[in-house]
């Protein structure tokens, strides 16, 4: 059944652990909209044979309704859109909230090509390399304006907003590859901008990340045949000859280290760490140790919860909301760091806290469940 | 003949009375500014339509067919600046609204007649400059103007920005001048709940945009302000925040589709009523749902955002909103249907119409329910399913309702009859066209082709063919409809006063109405469409 509808209505295949609840919502949707669509079109088909006008100065009588129809009719078709509604939010509730034990991974958007960071140090182009059946939170950003991430086979989109995190996450049920679309506009090759998704069962996924951790500098993405272009990813420009088969990876660099450290590296040259400490000291600023997930109490009242977002609006917006005891003494970064550096200081301050205060640089990244426990 | 319409034979109606150039370009006559109106959004719709089909042919194959990408992103833009602000919006309002509403009151004029002139000329200037910034550049920002792609592009945003401020003004100062004439013109007899259903469709439609369009009046200074002085207000690199955008525009965007889709559903009220010759099925309830929509509209706009980062609440609550927006469309589907119950019905032309518009509007309203439902939108947000859902619930409607009209009153503005035949025939190639044209983009959204696409997947080649196909079959039907009705003007049959035997106030007029509407002021005793009796309105 399942298959004969999702065939009938042109779907992608149903590759995460979302695709079937939504799509049978779906075809309940649209399959009794479709039969409510035929009945009231039928009726009306009825009523014109069964009242067409008989003679040029026909009179008729006045009709009238009774409250009784009236709250039929309206208390009727409300309720089953409203039933809809319910079951539809449950699944988006869920959609919406990414699971604790979900790995993370920093998408960063960019006219027109779509760039993946793992916190374990690989970054790569056009290529976003996942296990199956883990949950893979996605942080998403963009360089420039607006753009959509979107994997129809997932039933996954979110946003990518240039100077903030956005957040979405998949659990993909079957290796293969699916097609990564850029869904909001966002200039002359939107339509180009394409990536894929690689799921890999999870000793394969286990194996590609251990070979690319400490490897050179840059290495050749290690899809096959992958093509020898330096510049961005363009799978549309042959769009005729796009298949979701043939391999389009681009170049995956593996710069020096792991995201953290690159992070660390980021927060010295820029010199946040002349008001910020990492070891639970005071400053000028608040502590960077153990913030991740701290909830700050705000000058001039209220609470806020230090997570992703947060923390990119205090580097682009400090005096936005001042933590309290603090003097508003922080410039705005705004424009001065660049969404992978963001990426790198957030996934370096989540890492700063636990037991091991040294732990950075010697025992690569320390990995964090996003609710904080 | 009919007794009543041959004394009216000899007088001067507001055509011939005056001629000249003059006569028309500074009238204060509301029917000659509404066929001013129609003559423009004609040819917006031409325009928008030769837009149209350009990019429909450029899909025709997966990869580049005609143009480049750059001009498909100005076509497209164009496409929908043009359909939405220049053609939907002002259409039904201004050029039929302003036509028949002081009829419909038995009103001799509108409240303010110079500034429902000022009206034309504004709404003109708006559109010139709207035209010059396409020849210009042309800018490739879509019709939405979404931020910061808006105020970085290097097309020329700015003109149509201001282009489309300045017929806000229009849209505003025709809303203003609806309610008051509504209020204050009433001839003698019509108490408010007599009031023509068109009429309590453009009156909640006026609220609307008196309401509503100083928020997109604001929210276009301020994308062109950013554009010109670089002030930051949704460039985050300047530290504006590009999401504020979204929701003031769709603060105004959500409720202008009930801009353009209330005036259509007051057409259809009308021509449901006079084709089967029945009183309307719920007069109340329809009044009613009416300014439901027009509330509620306001409050469903984060429908647009479901994935753009707000708040999961948030999306529950817009969502549940939009359900209740739903039904009050649904209340007067029931009763456009149920008028037809006992009636006398003669399916004529803007009969036919009125049947597509009740098939789209259902269509797209129970897939407009469908996207409502959060988890559904995630997968079609901003696919070719929202495209097809637009495309059915709003321009099918307005276009419907527009045909509808022009074919309704064609006889009451110009006096002449159209050659019902081929009429019959462009309707069902319209009806069929159209969805033809749409339909295949359900499934396009479904396979996961996003909107704004120059290019796309091979696999989706064979439903944009058809989808073109079925735009070309469009594109006929609309040259057969000029072709008779520019024929008709001069070779149609002369039409008695009131052809259909229709119960609508506005028939109380000769047709063409004199310069004044009326040669003695009108009474209206009894409810409007009232077919309980079996002769026609007495002529005044
Ligand atoms: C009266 C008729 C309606 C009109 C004229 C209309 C028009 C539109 C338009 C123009 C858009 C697309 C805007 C854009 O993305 O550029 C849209 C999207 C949408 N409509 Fe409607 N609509 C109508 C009725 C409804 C109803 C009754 C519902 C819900 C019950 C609904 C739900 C939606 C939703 C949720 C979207 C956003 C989808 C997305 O962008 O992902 N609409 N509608
Ligand atoms: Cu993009």
């Amino acid at each position: 059944m399942n298959e004969f509808f999702r065939q009938v209505l042109f779907l992608p295949e149903q590759a995460s652990t979302f695709a079937r609840d939504v799509d049978h919502l779906h075809y309940v949707i649209l399959s009794t909209a479709m039969f409510m669509a035929t009945l009231i079109f039928g009726v009306a088909g009825l009523f014109l044979i069964r009242y067409r006008r008989r003679s040029e100065s026909q009179a008729t009588r006045r009709v009238q309704t009774s409250l009784f129809w009236e709250v039929l009719f309206v208390g009727s078709p409300l309720s089953v859109f409203l039933a809809w509604f319910f079951i539809g939010y449950h699944d988006f509730v869920w959609m919406q909230t990414p699971p604790p034990e979900a790995m993370d991974v920093y998408v960063v958007a960019k006219q027109w090509m779509w760039k993946f960071t793992y916190p374990e140090g690989p970054n790569s182009i056009g290529v976003l390399r996942v296990p199956v059946g883990r949950p893979v939170r996605l942080l998403l950003t963009s360089r420039d304006v607006i753009h959509s991430f979107y994997v129809p086979a997932f039933r996954v989109k979110q946003d990518a907003l240039p100077g903030a995190y956005t957040q979405t996450w998949f659990e993909v049920t079957r290796p293969g590859r699916y097609r990564v679309m850029c869904a909001e506009y966002c200039g002359l090759k939107h339509s180009e901008m394409w990536a894929e998704v690689v799921a890999l069962s999870p000793e394969d996924y286990a194996a590609w990340l251990r070979e690319q951790s400490g490897g050179p500098v840059a290495l050749r993405d290690a899809t096959p045949g992958a093509p020898e272009r330096e510049e961005p990813l363009v799978p549309a420009r042959l769009a005729m000859e796009y298949s979701a088969e043939a391999p389009h990876g681009e170049l995956m660099t593996a710069e020096r280290g792991t995201l953290a450290e690159r992070g660390e590296r980021v927060a010295a040259e820029k010199g946040c760490l002349r008001c910020h400490t990492v070891d639970g000291t005071q400053h000028i600023g608040p502590t960077w140790w153990g913030l991740y997930r701290r909830e700050e109490r705000l000058e001039g009242g209220g609470t806020v919860v230090a997570d992703e977002a947060y923390l990119t609006e205090s580097m682009m917006k400090p005096q936005e909301k001042q933590v309290e005891g603090y003097a508003p003494v922080m410039p705005s970064y705004q424009g001065q760091l660049e969404a992978a550096e963001v990426a790198a200081l957030i996934e370096y301050i989540r890492t700063l806290r636990g037991a091991r205060r040294d732990g950075i640089g010697t025992g690569g990244p320390v990995y964090e469940p996003i609710d904080g426990r | 003949m009919n007794p009543s319409t041959a004394g009216s034979l000899a007088e001067p109606d507001y055509l011939n009375h005056e001629t000249t150039v003059r006569s028309w370009l500074l009238t204060r006559d509301h029917k000659r500014i509404g066929v001013m109106f129609l003559v423009l959004v004609l040819f917006a719709l031409l325009l928008g339509g030769v837009f149209a089909m350009l990019l429909r042919i450029e899909l025709l194959t997966p990869g580049p067919t005609i143009m480049g990408p750059m001009t498909y992103n100005r076509v497209f833009t164009l496409h929908g600046v043009t359909m939405v602000w220049l053609f939907m919006i002002p259409a039904i309002p201004s050029a039929f609204g302003n036509f028949v509403l002081p009829l419909m009151l038995g009103a001799k004029e509108v409240a303010f007649p110079r500034l429902n002139l000022a009206s034309v000329y504004i709404y003109a200037a708006g559109a010139a400059l709207t035209l010059f910034g396409m020849v210009w550049s042309g800018a490739d920002t879509g019709w939405t103007f979404y931020t910061p792609y808006s105020t970085t592009s290097p097309t020329a945003v700015t003109p149509i920005l201001l282009g489309v401020f300045i017929i806000g003004f229009s849209t505003i100062i025709t809303g203003l001048n609806f309610i008051t004439t509504t209020h204050t013109l009433r001839a003698p007899g019509m108490h408010w709940s007599r009031i023509p259903l068109f009429v309590w469709a453009i009156y909640g439609t006026s609220v609307i945009q008196v309401v509503a369009t100083p928020v997109l009046a604001m929210v276009l200074v301020l994308v062109a302000l950013e554009r010109v002085a670089g002030v930051g207000i949704f460039d985050p690199s300047r530290g504006g925040d590009p999401v504020l955008f979204q929701h003031m525009f769709w603060f105004y965007s959500h409720p202008a589709v009930y801009i353009m889709v209330l005036p259509a559903m007051g057409v259809i009220t009308e021509v449901v009523c006079a084709f089967s010759r029945k009183n309307i099925f719920g007069y109340r309830m329809i009044a009613a749902s009416t300014f439901g929509i027009a509330f509620v509209g306001f409050f469903s706009w984060g429908h647009h955002m479901f994935v753009s980062g707000q708040s999961t609440f948030g999306s529950g609550i817009f969502g549940v909103l939009s359900m209740l927006v739903a039904i009050f469309t649904a209340i007067k589907i029931f009763n456009w249907v149920a008028t037809m119950y006992g009636g006398a019905i003669d399916l004529k032309v803007p009969l036919l119409y009125v049947l597509g518009f009740i098939f789209l509007l259902t269509f797209g309203g129970m897939t407009g329910v469908a996207v409502a439902t959060t988890s559904l939108d995630v997968h079609w947000h901003d696919t070719y399913f929202i495209v097809a859902h637009f495309h059915y619930i709003m321009v099918g409607s307005v276009l419907m309702a527009f045909l509808a009209a022009l074919h309704y009153w064609w006889p009451k503005m110009f006096g002449r009859l159209f050659p019902e035949r081929w009429a019959f025939v462009a309707a069902c190639t319209i009806i069929f066209g159209f969805i033809v044209t749409f339909l295949p983009q359900f499934l396009l959204g479904n396979m996961g082709m996003p909107r704004r696409y120059y290019q796309y997947p091979s696999e989706m080649q064979w439903l944009n063919v058809l989808s073109t196909a079925g735009a070309s079959l469009l594109a006929f039907g609309f040259g057969l409809i000029g072709i008779y009705l520019l024929w008709s003007l001069r070779y149609g049959k002369e039409s008695p006063a009131n052809p259909w035997g229709s119960r609508g106030y506005e028939w109380f007029s000769a047709s063409p109405p004199g310069p004044h509407n009326f040669r003695e002021p009108p009474r209206f005793e009894r409810e409007v469409h009232d077919y309980t009796v079996s002769e026609a309105p007495h002529v005044y």
